[in-house]
């Protein structure tokens, strides 16, 4: 298959008439999910094809449910698409949403290297043939906001058994697609593009850690991480990197961009921690989006029974 | 020319605009609650404390910067609205601290939303903690508390009282005041961009021409440099 990238925009081309516009294609989108209706998708769903707008999302009808899933009243779809961190398209919350419109998730491809006996380009339809299930995930911002999101998706270890890790893969790592024309927060330099995360091999084989591709029924849109990201529950918020071009199995603990940022604010870890306080706020409470009192913050995120395993004889205090 | 009218008429729409900010919170906050919109977003509290907060700290430099705008435009009548901008700033403050006590730490929604489960108690340990904690908490509050004593003290009794010289150098404290603010807003953001650098420019501009002019005033009449019953503290 042709893998063709879109020229990249000029800034010149960033006009407010095109903002106005990708707003609009986003309301639609929104009011098309608000009414519960079926999407009219093109062709079959997931599948898309090439040529498909951005923009459209495809509703996902084969994803078995799930036992790790969390019983918990979910956010609304619109908070769950209307509120996020996703700094490639700007930082304020309403930014993502806003400015989601111009990113081409298909065709999409993800680049898997390093130490794997089946190194390559991946496309996303290839990944998709992996078995989706629905997990309803608590979600820990690291700003102590949180929300139940009702993900669709499959282990991260379905696809990593697929490419066969060699002895030596200690650490995988994550690479966000970078391209400024389409997401213009990275014509800000808020952090280094592109964005870079990693888990140990251990996290990234953990039955719990999920690549997305969906959620609430719909293919992703892109200001919640289309056409894939990753979902680890029990760490905050920004380990979950979103857009993902790349996944590099390695030797050694690969860089992360909010440790790059700021490494004594975040660490390579960042598991949900109500007794590790960021040096500048607690992380003890919550809110949940949706409620107006703060509650306690359970430690792994109340993930705790599948993952203390992971970091038995850890100083998690060092270990931030 | 009736200028007794005129003066009325422009205090009235300075106040009018000064006033449409919290106008405009009220006005999504109830929109929010009755319409069951989402006028706030989807995190109504982070949107009050942030609203509330960014306005005082533009008053704040709003009042810090009519001294200078009057020495460099030598429009003395801007004085005239000094008073009112510096009580807004505290106005603001105080809607902000209340908003971040009450309904961010919680210590209001006991009341508001008695069904709220004990594990969502919040007590005055918790707050204490979370400010000891938190320097930018702490910097926060006391630039508000050094608006306070400003406050009672704005009015043409309390000038008459304390006496102009003694007065111009309590109101020194909003220099204070202003740093505190600038300091609060770039330590709590996660990442320092535009927008936190422009108020920190723009404070740095209002309090550096005041040190500029302190120190030629210095240099011109180095006989009686404590005597300038002239100056003000903006």
């Amino acid at each position: 298959m042709l893998i063709k990238t879109r020229p990249e925009l000029p800034s010149s081309e960033i006009t407010p008439e095109s903002v106005y516009v990708n707003r609009r294609t986003f309301l639609r989108a929104a009011m098309a999910a608000g009414a519960g209706a079926a999407v009219a998708g093109p062709g079959s769903p997931l599948v898309g094809d090439a040529s498909a707008q951005t923009g459209n999302v495809w509703p996902i009808t084969n994803a078995a449910k799930s036992p790790f899933s969390t019983t918990e009243k979910v956010n609304a779809f619109e908070d769950i698409t209307g509120y996020n961190n996703f700094y490639e398209f700007g930082t304020d919350k309403t930014d993502p949403a806003r400015y989601q419109g111009k990113l081409t998730v298909r065709p999409w491809t993800v680049k898997i290297d390093g130490q794997v006996a089946k190194p390559g380009p991946y496309q996303i339809e290839d990944l998709l043939k992996i078995p989706l299930e629905e997990r309803v995930y608590r979600l820990r911002c690291v700003e102590a906001w949180s929300m139940v999101i009702p993900w669709i998706g499959f282990p991260l270890a379905e696809l990593l058994k697929k490419v066969e890790p060699t002895a030596k893969a200690k650490y995988v790592a994550f690479e966000t697609l970078r391209r400024p024309g389409e997401m213009p927060g990275q014509y800000q330099a808020a952090l280094q593009w592109p964005y870079v995360e990693g888990l140990r091999l251990d996290e990234a084989m953990h039955p719990l850690t999920l690549l997305a591709v969906g959620l609430y029924g719909k293919t992703l849109l892109s200001q919640n991480g289309a056409p894939l990201r990753l979902v680890v529950p029990w760490k905050y918020g920004f380990k979950s990197i979103k857009s993902i071009v790349r996944i590099s199995l390695v030797e050694k603990q690969p860089p992360t961009s909010w440790n790059i940022s700021n490494a004594s604010e975040y660490g390579f870890y960042s598991n949900v921690n109500p007794t590790v306080d960021h040096p500048r706020w607690t992380q003890s409470r919550e809110r949940r989006i949706g409620e107006f009192a703060r509650r306690p913050t359970l430690m792994f995120n109340g993930y705790g029974d599948q993952v203390a395993s992971l970091y038995t004889g850890m100083d998690l205090k060092k270990n931030y | 020319m009736a200028s007794g009218t005129l003066r009325t008429v422009v205090k009235v729409v300075v106040f009018l605009v000064a006033a449409s900010p919290a106008a405009s919170v009220v006005t999504l906050t109830v929109t929010d609650i009755l319409g069951r919109t989402h006028a706030l977003g989807a995190n109504p509290i982070d949107t009050l404390t942030d609203t509330t907060g960014i306005w005082a700290l533009r008053f704040v430099l709003l009042s810090l910067a009519v001294t200078p705008a009057r020495r460099l435009t030598g429009w003395n009548i801007l004085i005239r609205y000094r008073r009112m901008l510096g009580l807004f700033a505290f106005f603001y403050a105080a809607l902000h601290f209340t908003t971040w006590i009450g309904l961010d730490q919680g210590l209001l929604w006991p009341y508001i939303l008695p069904e709220a489960g004990p594990d969502q108690a919040v007590t005055w340990a918790l707050i204490g903690a979370d400010i000891a904690k938190r320097p930018y908490i702490t910097i926060g509050f006391t630039g508000f508390v050094l608006m306070i004593p400003l406050a009672i003290t704005s009015t043409a009794g309390w000038i008459r009282r304390l006496g102009g010289r003694w007065w111009n150098r309590l109101h020194r404290l909003v220099y204070v005041t202003g740093v505190c603010g600038v300091v609060h807003f770039l330590w709590l953001v996660k990442v320092v961009e535009a927008e936190q650098i422009t108020y920190a420019v723009i404070l740095a501009v209002l309090l550096g021409l005041r040190l500029w002019w302190a120190i030629r005033r210095r240099l011109a009449s180095p006989a009686v440099p404590a005597r300038q019953t002239l100056s003000s503290p903006g």
